[in-house]
């Protein structure tokens, strides 16, 4: 594999066997000194052209403790600013030595478009509404560790919210759907795109529908422009038909898991605190964000052969 | 007195019928049809089909304003390339072409190539803003017989009946790029499944179609006549069709790139693909190549729009809108028309030229004494675009690596040869 950008490209073998190098980074990041020399004398850059918190430092940890060199492209102090091109930023990043790209842009297609300009490998860590595949590899071995499962057949997935601007849904149904789960879609018309027909989901407008029968409760982030953008009449209202109150966890199934990728609107689609249902996965998901992607780094930049030394 | 030219050995297409002849040509005109025929200079047309020169309603030749991409020069010469011998100049120029002095101005350019007629089309509102009427007479004595605010469809209702009603006492023509802005903010390609799989804001069918329909309906009061660009939607056709059938005084044009390719391209990330009205579905194309055959869409108008490397090397979302078409327009209809070799000139030459109204010189028959406006062409001979050999100043093409088939051999403008060969002559 040369890059992830898609989990689409990935392919289901490809999630799988990511999925089980993550065990391997899990278990040395249970080590006193979670560090091993598997990428010494790569370079990682960061090239993160939108905001993240998250996403950024569990890759520049993942990438350091696989003992890779990292570079941080920060937008606002960058020549970006006086101009210069993708092109030119990503060239010019290329000509310092640079094994392999993280990137995140606004734009769908960024990562596709500057594989023409570098040798790099190129990983997708966001664009625009599209993709954002290793957020997907963490919620499958995020639910992979709670179930103690491989696969995910038979099991309801229910994914609440905008899935229209979502990036992280459109990575989710892919992955959710090659490991077998049945992925259910939650949200008014208005936040679903415009023709989903072909997808493999079903979709509900009623989230009190689903609840009773799901396995697994994803809810995303609603971002407040959406109302003036007339996606929704007003917080208050989509927060009543679509957020996680106390009322609709009780009517969760014991089993049932609960899931968001950050970062949480309390108060909006979270009306309760997540430590106040039982099986959130919350947490999971963002201590898990550093293994997979070591997984990925590894995957992608490693000789496969020194992951066991000390660094 | 210029060279006296003979094209030899070819097929002359008139709308009459066709005739295995040779041309000759001197002072600008043609002066003899017939056999075994005489000049200064011979030129081939064995295997070729000899008509008038095309004709394009919607080219941008960027001139003033945006020479880095093309250059009035430059676009007329990719226009002879592709057998044209008259340019529509679009008017979104800086400054657009909302005054005499710049109509002026884009004529002599044209005049200084001297490559094909450069014809300036103007705007409708001043500045292309869509607020106040351009000075429409003004620019109409200047020779202006055909308006458009083109790339911006003109949204306020009442003040495109006024531009109607004013254009109907001046005997021009206006052209409307149909879009309903509120309803394409952001958009970036159609509105489709795939756009849905990449998470793009969708161009829905409808904003185009509800101007359509507005737009006929105000013709229907104004009685003006109206000329649609770039219909790209089966719908836009179902209604250009009905009200034809009404009786209604409108035309309308179609893309080369809107008959061959399909919106699924943008998967591809390349924003070469990106272009307004956005490319659509294969139904829609089959819809549009259908309109062709039945006469509701009267002409096939490249909308050539170069754009300088780095402007397509943003993203998809920030790349403008736009890609070449003058050197293709011929391959790609013959390619991926559908169409007899009669109805695509029909289409490229004939017809444009009447409704850019500059058929007393374009779009002639090929007789003695008619002006030497002529387009030879090969209809078999298949070829593929190569980007270092384009004569526009842009590499923008969405056919590289695609087969088109039937390439322009000689174009005679005005009498004098601009490509012979498959080559400029200046």
């Amino acid at each position: 594999m040369k890059h992830l950008r898609s989990i689409d490209e990935l392919g289901a073998n490809g999630l799988l066997q990511l999925l089980q190098l993550t065990d391997h980074m899990a278990e040395i990041n249970q080590r006193p000194v979670p560090k091993v020399p598997a990428l010494r004398g790569r370079t990682v850059a960061s090239l993160f052209f939108e905001d993240s918190t998250r996403t950024r430092l569990s890759f520049e940890t993942a990438a350091k403790r696989l003992s890779a060199d990292t570079l941080t492209f920060n937008v606002s102090t960058s020549s970006v600013n006086k101009g210069e091109s993708l092109r030119d930023t990503v060239a010019t990043i290329t000509d310092m030595g640079v094994d392999a790209f993280v990137v995140r842009h606004k734009s769908v297609g960024i990562p596709w478009q500057i594989e023409q300009w570098t040798k790099a490998s190129i990983i997708n860590a966001g664009d625009g509404a599209h993709q954002h595949p290793t957020q997907a590899l963490v919620d499958c071995y995020t639910i992979r560790e709670a179930t103690h499962t491989t696969r995910f057949d038979g099991m309801q997935i229910t994914i609440v919210g905008d899935i229209k601007h979502s990036r992280v849904a459109r990575s989710n149904i892919q992955a959710f759907s090659m490991l077998g789960a049945k992925v259910t879609l939650v949200a008014p018309p208005t936040l679903l795109p415009p023709d989903v027909s072909h997808w493999p989901v079903e979709v509900n407008h009623h989230l009190d529908e689903v609840i009773p029968t799901s396995d697994v409760l994803y809810m995303l982030r609603l971002q407040s422009e959406r109302m003036s953008q007339g996606h929704v009449p007003t917080l208050r209202e989509y927060s009543e038909q679509y957020g996680l109150t106390q009322k609709r966890v009780a009517t969760l199934r014991d089993s049932a898991l609960v899931m968001h990728p950050g970062p949480m609107n309390r108060g909006v689609e979270m009306q309760i605190d997540p430590s106040d249902v039982k099986n959130s996965l919350i947490h999971r998901q963002v201590a898990n964000g550093v293994s997979v992607r070591m997984a990925v780094l590894f995957d992608l930049l490693g000789s496969g052969a020194n992951l066991g030394g000390q660094a | 007195m210029s060279k006296s030219v003979v094209i030899k050995g070819g097929t002359i297409l008139n709308q009459d019928g066709e005739l295995r002849a040779d041309v000759k040509i001197e002072n600008e005109k043609i002066i003899e049809v017939g056999k075994n025929l005489k000049a200064d200079i011979e030129l081939d047309a064995s295997g070729c089909i000899v008509t008038s020169g095309f004709v394009d309603l919607h080219a941008h030749l960027r001139e003033p304003g945006k020479e880095e991409a093309e250059t009035i020069e430059t676009g007329s010469r990719a226009g002879a390339l592709g057998g044209y011998t008259a340019l529509v100049a679009m008017p979104n120029t800086d400054p657009p072409q909302d005054s005499v002095a710049v109509i002026d101005f884009v004529r002599e350019q044209g005049k200084r190539a001297g490559l094909v007629d450069v014809i300036p089309s103007g705007c409708i509102t001043l500045g292309r803003q869509g607020e106040t009427l351009a000075p429409m007479a003004e620019l109409s004595q200047a020779g202006v017989k055909f308006f458009t605010d083109d790339g911006f469809g003109v949204q306020d209702a009442s003040l495109m009946r006024r531009a109607l009603e004013y254009a109907r006492g001046l005997g021009v023509t206006l052209a409307q790029h149909c879009e309903v802005a509120e309803l394409t903010k952001g958009a970036v390609m159609s509105e489709c499944q795939c756009c849905t799989d990449l998470g793009l804001p969708g161009w829905p069918a409808i904003a185009e179609e509800l101007m359509v329909f507005r737009d006929i309906e105000l013709v229907r009061i104004t009685g003006a006549t109206m000329h649609f660009l770039h219909l790209s939607t089966a719908r836009s056709v179902e209604l250009v069709r009905a009200a034809k059938r009404d009786g209604l005084p409108i035309t309308a044009e179609v893309t080369p790139h809107h008959l061959s390719l399909t919106q699924e391209l943008m998967a591809s990330y390349d924003p070469v693909y990106k272009v307004n009205p956005p490319l659509r579905s294969i139904e829609d194309i089959r819809a549009l190549k259908l309109g062709l055959l039945d006469g509701t869409i009267d002409a096939i108008a490249t909308d050539h729009a170069p754009h300088p490397r780095r402007d397509k090397e943003m993203s998809l979302d920030m790349a403008p809108p736009g890609m070449l078409g003058l050197e293709t327009a011929l391959g790609v209809v013959l390619a991926f028309g559908d169409l007899e070799i009669k109805d695509a000139v029909a289409l490229l030459s004939w017809n444009p030229a009447r409704i850019a109204k500059v058929d007393n010189a374009h779009g002639r028959p090929i007789s003695a004494t008619e002006p030497a406006n002529i387009c030879v062409f090969d209809p078999e001979l298949s070829w593929s675009v190569d980007l270092q050999r384009l004569a526009s100043k842009s590499t923008n093409s969405p056919y590289v690596g695609r087969t088109l088939r039937g390439k322009v051999r000689h174009t005679i403008f005005k009498g004098t040869p601009t490509v012979i060969d498959g080559q400029a002559q200046k």
